[in-house]
């Protein structure tokens, strides 16, 4: 590798290409080919040789050459394509035997037709649009085949046949359920509060500031709590059920249970979805209380209510409908958080990114879900009047 | 004489208070391909670690060409891993990048060479390990083989000094695995390349390996070190022999 000797130092980095005979070349490599070196493009060099065709001969000389690292061998590679394409026979042997043997076995296994891709082709918008249509339809049907296997598995719970192990469903409670309290504590104390400050400055303009009771109890009951939990699990829980899942996958962990004969959907799948919608009922009323209890800290403290009174008046306006109806939308949502979770880890690719895509597509299917699924509540139970 | 390329002292790996192997002492010379032998789980892997600065020794020094290499600040020793190439046990490229970027990512960082010289320099390497033309492909989209080559051309992107392999032949078929044996040989031919292989391959313990070290799980040290093909001729220790004949030869008649 390292050619060095005194009366070939001053020889600067370059390629000078000589006339060996007539229909013959020498390209003679000079100087130092080391880390640092400026090299002539080697573009340039093939252009020359266009100009001096036709050629039968080329070899290739580097008695002057000193140092040389890869760029060398990636150099003459170029050549050496080029000159066969032309069909110049190229002779090597005037190379160091480091850098014959290198080339030897670069060209040891010629590229195959058809094995290099074309670049991209310029696809007109009509060929975008209908690639996202099909690809819409490809995950439509996806989606469709998960909720046909998640509720044949429904189906052989309820049936008592389904397959997994308790301990699992236990943890998923665990981790859906009291790990999550102290987030859902902040975020729905804090919702609570803004919601009181919001309608505050207005009702305390008309000296009715205990309506602000109403306005905290009614909104979080019916509408806030529900969605706010919903919201924190969809990022918390969904995205981990999509993480696990998808990284299981690309483990084989799914496969291996498939070939055990375990149904990955009652073992991995149910165990989760069961523990959700479970788990986010509750979650949901504690929020409630949670939020209510935030408005009362802010109504009690700024705007001349006692608590009494903010309790008697959130109990007289919220009854069990105002109730059942954000649990009811807490169970919807759950069901729709697990299965965006964990439909989108189970069609995980195997691929690290592609364990991150799942974990992106599941937070965001779930909170479009969520709240496409409580508008459509929120409009029924208003033509209903409850 | 010659200094040599890696010199490991009164080293102990251990994590936490477990420790996997203590007392091990050895050199590496410049142009060896060294071979990191013992049974599972005795610990070859955590070498390597401890080798390309992955993980800390509980004890005792490694030095590359008398620089002690884990005393050094975390700057210097980033330039020195900057010599070193590794092929991980099942490659890992980057899976979000094709394999042009997988190894063009280092020159682009590293090197001040343009866009064209690192293409250029990039597909030479993909042709080096049979991979000409695959340029455009993810790594999922090829087989496990073909993804090990291409971690071998990242690997060898910068030019590096010293390669590692984590069980090179892994995973491969019979054929594969000599080709794979084939192309170390001829890099440490043509390049000099000091080469490190972590492995339990007898065959290619015996063809390419010119030094190495034997560690023992059990003792929890090194039991031997030298060329492989001496250990099998000289070596009185059992266990060497066992292993180094899949349990065949008979200790006591060499005795």
């Amino acid at each position: 590798m390292n050619v060095t000797a005194a009366n070939r130092q001053s020889l600067p980095t370059d390629v000078y290409l000589e006339h060996i005979g007539a229909d013959a070349l020498s390209i003679r490599l000079t100087g130092n080919w080391a880390h640092g070196a400026t090299l002539k493009p080697v573009g340039e060099v093939l252009g020359e040789l266009d100009n001096l065709q036709p050629l039968r001969l080329v070899s290739v000389q580097t008695h002057d050459l000193q140092k040389w690292d890869s760029r060398l061998p990636a150099y003459l590679l170029k050549i050496i394509d080029y000159c066969q394409a032309k069909g110049t026979e190229v002779d090597l042997s005037g190379l160091p035997e480091g850098i014959q043997g290198l080339l030897n076995l670069a060209r040891a296994v010629p590229e195959r037709a058809g094995d290099r891709r074309t670049g991209a082709k310029k696809m007109s918008a009509l060929y975008k649009f209908g690639e996202t249509v099909l690809n819409g339809l490809q995950d439509a049907k996806g989606l469709i085949t998960f909720i046909g296997e998640a509720v044949l598995a429904f189906w052989a719970l309820l049936q008592g046949k389904a397959r997994f192990r308790s301990v699992d469903l236990f943890l998923c409670v665990q981790e859906a359920g009291a790990e999550a309290l102290p987030i859902v504590t902040l975020i729905s104390l804090l919702v609570g509060l803004i919601l009181a400050f919001v309608g505050a400055v207005q009702l305390a303009m008309f000296g009715a500031q205990i309506y602000i009771a109403d306005l905290v109890s009614l909104g979080t009951v019916r509408e806030m709590g529900a969605l706010m939990t919903a919201v924190i699990m969809a990022g918390r829980t969904g995205a981990a059920y999509a993480a696990q899942l998808g990284t299981m996958n690309v483990n084989s962990e799914i496969d291996a249970l498939k070939t055990m004969g375990i149904s990955p959907m009652q073992f991995l799948v149910m165990p989760r979805m069961l523990a959700l919608v479970l788990m986010l009922p509750l979650l949901c009323l504690y929020a409630d209380f949670m939020g209510i209890l935030g408005g009362a800290l802010v109504t009690t403290s700024a705007f001349d209510v006692s608590l009494n009174q903010y309790f008697y008046e959130a109990r007289r306006i919220v009854d069990l409908y105002d109730f059942s109806i954000g649990l009811f939308k807490s169970l919807v949502f759950a069901v729709l958080i697990a299965t965006a979770g964990c439909m989108r880890g189970m069609q995980c690719g195997r691929s690290a990114s592609a364990v991150g895509d799942a974990a992106t597509a599941a937070v965001v299917n779930s909170i479009v879900y969520i709240v496409v699924a409580d508008s459509i509540i929120t409009l029924i139970c208003n033509e209903l009047n409850i | 004489m010659q200094t040599p390329h890696i010199t490991v002292t009164d080293l102990t790996m251990a994590y936490g208070d477990f420790v996997i192997q203590h007392g091990l002492n050895f050199t590496i010379d410049r142009g060896d391909v060294f071979i990191i032998m013992g049974g599972s789980g005795c610990g070859k892997s955590t070498l390597l670690k401890h080798l390309i600065g992955l993980q800390r020794p509980a004890k005792g020094d490694v030095f590359y060409n008398r620089r002690n290499f884990w005393q050094a600040t975390a700057e210097e020793r980033t330039k020195l891993m900057r010599r070193f190439g590794v092929l991980y046990q099942s490659g890992a490229l980057f899976s979000s990048l094709t394999l042009a970027e997988n190894i063009a990512l280092p020159m682009g960082e590293f090197t001040d060479l343009s866009r064209s010289e690192i293409a250029d320099i990039m597909s030479y390497k993909l042709a080096l390990v049979g991979l000409a033309g695959f340029e455009d492909y993810y790594p999922a989209e090829i087989s496990g083989g073909m993804q090990k080559r291409a971690g071998l051309a990242r690997a060898m992107a910068l030019d590096p000094e010293i390669l590692f392999f984590d069980e090179p032949s892994a995973g491969l078929d019979p054929v594969s695995a000599r080709l794979l044996d084939d192309l170390i040989i001829k890099l440490k031919e043509t390049l000099g390349t000091t080469i490190v292989v972590v492995t339990h391959e007898l065959a290619s313990i015996f063809s390419i390996g010119t030094n190495s070290v034997f560690l023992d799980s059990e003792t929890k040290t090194m039991l031997a070190t030298g060329n492989p093909k001496k250990l099998l001729a000289e070596s009185k220790d059992s266990k060497i022999i066992q292993f180094l004949t899949r349990g065949e030869g008979n200790v006591n008649n060499e005795a």
